[in-house]
């Protein structure tokens, strides 16, 4: 399945992320924060088009705190792109389709 | 002669873009709006908004944005993400060149809006993200029983500070003079709110810590005494800057980098127009940015009247 963003938890984090073959794309968010629903739909369209190459997943911080601390989050949303279980790339707070864009095609 | 792509062209999805092309639609101009990032623009990051008619208990920035969208794809208004990287006003057909292509249009509608200003102090980049923020909805519950900072004094320092004593155990206010500019309601909910300390003409000079933010230094302007308060977090609402990057010379701006419009929203170039929080103004609301887009839409319908003949 090359489409849609997975939701990932702090128990199949390690495995679902750090783990993957793919590169993987973690979307940390929380239903409070609106700004990370104003972005959703935009990584949502971005799974579409590179969803062949990449993993998109996201994380709810509210629900799964152990993930975002070991990345000291404490701003969302934050967009983290892994390879190989290291971090390529950190975009933090609502950014263009074309920025995000940029930070996919570095894997 | 080459068709003109556009009559209308609107940059910026925020309110005033919204409203802009809402009342385009309706009025069957051939328009796009065009929208760099996602639509909402700085009430997507707004916790709560009492002051805009309509909604008695009051409406989340989203919530409110999300109800301004529906409303605008109810009459089909053509919206695109895209960013104007520049234009070309030179001649009555006006060029903006996008990320892909260049555009011609008749008339524009300049409703880009403003970002957070920065303070300029040592620590502001190296924390943002690490406990510097200028969104309380965003990063506001990671700061559950801490402490944290909050600088500014008008409606949004004032209005993010309550919303952040949600969750920290204390909001050090700091600000420059010794009254808020804030609106009287939020002034006096600030004040009696027991998880406030008000940090009177006071500036903020540095924030360090190691990883995170651990404390800031505050200078007391009437004493010239610095202080180092400990914080987990530290927000920046210290007023905007205009998103106006794209202007070419011709329009006209004030000394901050606003754009400077007539009783028409028209700016110093015919048939380009400004509404809400880019263009100058006294006072920058949702309710004030809707109607300027008004004015706006309504006069670029009569510009388009006289030009397209």
């Amino acid at each position: 399945m090359a489409e849609g963003v997975l939701e990932i938890e702090d128990s199949n984090f390690e495995a679902e992320v750090l783990q993957s073959e793919k590169p993987v794309l973690v979307d940390f968010w929380a239903p409070w924060c609106g700004p990370c629903r104003a972005i959703a739909p935009v990584v949502e369209e971005l799974a579409g088009t590179f969803g062949d190459k990449i993993k998109f997943t996201k994380c709810n911080v509210d629900d799964n705190p152990v993930a975002p601390g070991k990345f000291g989050i404490k701003s969302i949303p934050t967009l983290i792109l892994f390879n190989g279980g290291d971090i390529v790339d950190k975009v933090i707070g609502i950014v263009a389709k074309s920025k995000l864009e940029e930070m996919l095609n570095k894997v | 002669m080459k068709k003109v792509d556009y009559d209308l062209v609107i940059i910026g999805g925020g309110p005033a873009g919204l409203t802009a092309g809402l009342y385009a639609a309706r009025a069957r101009l051939n328009v796009i709006l065009l929208e760099k990032v996602v639509p909402g623009g700085q009430v997507v990051a707004t916790d709560w908004i009492e002051n805009y008619p309509g909604f008695p208990e009051g409406i989340s920035g989203p919530d409110l944005v999300q109800k301004m969208t529906a409303q605008v794809q109810k009459f089909d208004l053509n919206i695109e993400t895209n960013a104007a990287i520049s234009m070309d006003l030179s001649a009555a057909i006006k060029k903006i060149t996008l990320s892909d292509r260049v555009i011609t249009t008749h008339a524009i509608i300049i409703a880009s809006g403003a970002f957070p200003k920065k303070l300029g102090v040592p620590g502001e980049d190296t924390f943002y993200g690490k406990g510097v923020s200028a969104c309380a909805t965003c990063d506001g519950p990671f700061f559950k029983d801490r402490v944290v900072a909050a600088v500014g004094g008008g409606d949004t320092a004032v209005q993010e500070s309550l919303f952040l004593t949600k969750f920290a155990k204390k909001v050090y206010l700091i600000h420059r003079r010794d009254q808020l500019r804030a609106e009287a309601i939020l002034q006096e909910r600030a004040l009696a709110n027991e998880k406030i300390e008000f940090l009177w003409d006071s500036v903020l000079t540095g924030i360090q810590g190691l990883t995170d933010v651990e404390k800031i230094s505050v200078q007391n302007l009437k004493t010239g005494d610095t202080k180092e308060i400990a914080v987990d977090g530290c927000f920046i609402w210290v007023g905007i800057l205009p998103n106006s990057e794209f202007l070419p010379e011709d329009v006209e701006l004030d000394q901050y980098g606003f754009i400077k419009v007539d009783a028409n929203m028209q700016t110093s170039v015919a048939g380009v127009y400004a509404a809400g929080d880019v263009r100058s103004t006294p006072l920058r609301q949702i309710a004030t940015a809707v109607g300027d887009a008004a004015i706006a839409v309504f006069s670029a319908e009569h510009y388009l009247q006289n030009v397209k003949v």
